[in-house]
């Protein structure tokens, strides 16, 4: 039989043929061209829309950006050297980046001070925001706080320290009488703090900022991008603990609590921040003691503390609400207290659900520090608003300046959220 | 012979006010309860002190006064004899007026951008990813103020359009961008206008009632009678009809150059156009995402199994995809309406006149009722944002799922 095969075939292969590539339109940069650009023809449309608007995005920016100017004095000076040509005058940005920073009246020989607490800032955030860091660098994000106060104000490192104290002596007591009732800790941890700092504020005495080792600045001579660093950082911060504890009151079974809670939660998410910025500009004092005066930056921090702590709380709820009912009654069937159960069982689990929505608020509170420009404090865009476009050697460079602001804030915001997506990632635990 | 006693009656100690789960929470609403009342009376006794101290008293009175200033963007009549509380009026319905413009339009965005984010077009994808990142990561503040700066700065003003050798020109002859505002033609209300309206709004009702026929006969027989070409034809050809037979009541009124300004058509105003269309790309960026979030929570089994069943595409859509992710679509949409409307406050940095710049700006500044005006700006505030909230419940409990 083979034999006669043999004859009746002219040929058999005996190897195999090598493999040829796969055809042009199926491989590589077409192929992967084809599948993504090209699919369909309204798909090819869409792509050639979208290439086009890429180019007249570009190609209006793009010489704009590069034949930029940065070393002129006035915006005249930069038309004169233009010449009609595109060009940005960026030297807007140089000659008054100090203001865009730090504002107008901050003293120029103590810049050091605000660079230095920005510095601190990150080694202070970075045992929070990254857990593989040793634990004991939180010792320094505790004492953080009263370190940039005494660095951005200055004056009698006294006032800090003080408070400080206050606020240890309360932990000493907190430690000392949380085993037998949480209520006793808490409630003596407050009043210890209460009473050191009225003690120390008898002890302290009059004159004692007038020849500190740091000159004093007065919180209405803060400006620029540092003051919209500080009320967010600071207004988080505050607002985090308050939110949890407002989050807590508003799941209590005590209708008091529950209620004075909803009320508060409610009433602030229900009213925009810029009414709450007239409240603290123009309402505020009014409910202070008559002889004393509360200056604006701290009046605005009440107000912004008091604005993101309804939204944290909002989160948290859902963060508590999201919880198996399971936890709360394993909690309950160990024999833990409401404040055990809550610090060892709930708050874990549910802050880290809340993660993404407390990120979410942070950065629209940061974003929303840029109102304070309306009540006439001079931040960022204030900065840019006011004395900077009014100034006869920049009235009318509007793009820079804006187109820099952006971009600060973009950065900041943008970097944010992409530390809570790594975060989510690392904090998952269920395997998907 | 030993009787049961009944077991010693407990006493009630102090101490039990705290340790005793049953009087427990008492005590500490007792003590809520006196804290709050003493902060109360603090700050009212600080408040009472103040005032006093400054000659003031809380007063409604005001309102009544003459205002004294100009609004030039008004739907109502209003001029500077008014009183301030026409003054608040008008501020609020601008600001009603601006958050839906900007709803409606930042919702088309918003759906736009969403699905193409989703789109199997990689560079318009990435495009669409890039618009959402940007805008949402940048104050809405320095979005008015670019886009106000861009109606001011950038645009011609009327001079530009007179003479032979004019710079710019209308668009398509009956829209001028110029940079005092945007000029749109008007429509001339000529008698018998309302049988016009009338009949379209007998159109659309006919729609409705056709629309509900076609599902009742589609349950009750399977007959499934087109839907799309019928609902256009009646809504638009009834109301043509009449139009035409009654000589084309309604004209339109295009704005002309008339000396150093525009005169006729609509004026839109540069701190509308700004504060509508910043707030409309700012929101359209976070409503874009809820749409994709929306959309990617229906699981692909669910077109599979609507396919399976041998239904269309469009069906598949319109039947299985869109009722699931509108219900996870809707509420954070609705919450969002909600920021826009209270967004819509920063009209005062372009000197829109909502309410805010009306009430909480010129009024106050002008008769220094500080408190009064605040106050009555936040309840205006809330009253919308209780509103919409209760909406919500509504719907939310209207389309939640119905488990046993």
């Amino acid at each position: 039989m083979s034999d006669t095969h043999a004859e009746s075939v002219a040929f058999v292969r005996e190897t195999t043929i090598p493999e040829s590539p796969p055809p042009a339109t199926e491989r590589g940069v077409v192929k992967w061209l084809r599948e993504n650009l090209f699919a369909t023809p309204a798909n090819s449309v869409l792509t050639i829309a979208a290439l086009y608007v890429i180019y007249l995005i570009l190609a209006s920016t793009l010489p704009w950006i590069f034949g930029g100017l940065w070393t002129t004095t006035s915006l005249a000076e930069c038309r004169e050297i233009l010449q009609g040509k595109t060009g940005a005058c960026f030297s807007v940005l140089t000659e008054r980046w100090n203001q865009l920073l730090y504002g107008f009246k901050y003293p120029v020989e103590e810049y050091w001070r605000p660079n230095l607490a920005f510095l601190l800032l990150f080694i202070a955030a970075a045992p929070v925001l990254f857990f593989d860091l040793p634990r004991k660098l939180l010792i320094f994000t505790g004492l953080y706080p009263f370190l940039a106060y005494w660095l951005i104000w200055g004056g009698s490192a006294l006032v800090p320290i003080v408070a400080l104290l206050g606020i240890l002596g309360g932990a000493l007591v907190y430690q000392r009488f949380v085993k037998s009732s949480f209520a006793a800790g808490f409630f003596g941890a407050i009043l210890a703090a209460f009473v050191i700092w009225i003690v120390a504020g008898m002890i302290i005495p009059e004159n004692a900022s007038e020849n500190a080792m740091l000159r004093a600045v007065p919180s209405r001579d803060l400006g620029g991008f540092m003051l919209n660093m500080m009320l967010g950082v600071t207004c988080v911060s505050l607002s985090l603990p308050i939110g949890i504890a407002l989050a807590l009151g508003r799941q209590s079974d005590m209708p008091l609590i529950k209620w004075v809670c909803v009320i508060f939660i409610e009433f602030i998410r229900g009213v925009p921040l810029i009414t709450l910025l007239f409240v603290a500009s123009v309402m505020l004092s009014y409910f202070f003691p008559p002889e004393s005066t509360v200056d604006l930056f701290l009046r605005v921090v009440i107000m912004i503390t008091m604005f993101s702590s309804a939204y944290i709380a909002e989160v948290i709820r859902g963060g508590l609400a999201a919880l198996p009912k399971g936890q709360y009654e394993g909690a309950d069937s160990l024999g833990l207290d409401y404040p055990q159960a809550m610090q060892l069982i709930i708050l874990p689990q549910a802050l880290k659900i809340s993660i993404p929505g407390i990120v979410n608020v942070a950065v629209g509170l940061f974003k929303d520090t840029t109102l304070v420009s309306v009540i006439s404090m001079f931040d960022l865009v204030g900065m840019i608003r006011g004395p900077i476009l009014a100034s006869t050697e920049w009235n009318g460079v509007y793009w820079e300046l804006l187109g820099f602001a952006a971009l600060l804030f973009f950065v900041v915001c943008y970097g944010i959220s992409q530390y809570s997506q790594w975060l989510e990632r690392r904090l998952a635990t269920d395997h998907r | 012979m030993t009787t049961i006693t009944d077991p010693p009656k407990e006493s009630f100690r102090l101490s039990q006010l705290i340790y005793d789960t049953r009087y427990r929470s008492l005590t500490f609403q007792a003590i809520a309860a006196l804290v709050l009342a003493l902060s109360i009376w603090y700050l009212g006794n600080n408040l009472i002190q103040n005032l006093r101290a400054a000659g003031l008293n809380i007063s409604f009175d005001f309102l009544g006064d003459t205002a004294n200033y100009d609004i030039s963007q008004r739907l109502i009549e209003y001029d500077s004899q008014s009183s301030h509380a026409r003054a608040a009026i008008v501020g609020v319905l601008n600001t009603l007026l601006v958050a839906v413009l900007a709803c409606i339009t930042a919702t088309i965005f918003g759906v736009i951008a969403g699905v193409l984010r989703l789109s199997n077009n990689w560079l318009v994808r990435k495009l669409m990813a890039v618009y959402v990142e940007i805008f949402r990561n940048i104050p809405v503040l320095i979005w008015i103020i670019i886009i106000f700066t861009i109606m001011t700065a950038v645009l011609p003003g009327p001079r530009a359009f007179r003479g032979d050798d004019a710079t710019s020109s209308m668009v398509l002859g009956s829209f001028a961008f110029t940079n005092r505002g945007i000029y749109i033609p008007a429509p001339i209300w000529g008698p018998g206008s309302m049988v016009v309206v009338a009949t379209f709004i007998a159109s659309i009702v006919g729609v409705f009632a056709y629309r509900r026929y076609t599902t009742n006969l589609l349950y009750a027989t399977g007959r499934l009678l087109p839907v799309l070409w019928p609902s256009i034809a009646m809504l638009l050809l009834p109301t043509l009809l009449v139009f035409v037979i009654l000589g084309k009541p309604i004209g339109l009124d295009f704005p002309e150059l008339k000396g150093f300004n525009f005169q006729g058509g609509i004026k839109i105003g540069g701190p509308l156009i700004a504060l509508w269309f910043a707030l409309s790309i700012y929101t359209g960026a976070f409503i874009a995402e809820n749409v994709r979030a929306g959309i990617q929570a229906v699981s692909k089994g669910q077109t599979e199994a609507a396919s399976a069943l041998g239904l269309r595409p469009g069906r598949v859509m319109n039947l299985v995809i869109l009722p699931q992710a509108l219900r996870v679509i809707i509420p954070p949409l609705i919450s969002q309406y909600l920021n826009i409307t209270k967004n819509s406050s920063l009209a005062i940095a372009v000197g829109y006149a909502d309410i805010t710049a009306t009430l909480g700006g010129i009024t106050l500044n002008q008769t220094g009722r500080a408190i009064e005006c605040v106050l009555l700006l936040m309840l205006f505030y809330l009253t919308i944002s209780l509103l919409i909230s209760a909406f919500m419940n509504v719907y939310n409990s209207s389309i939640k799922l119905k488990e046993r």
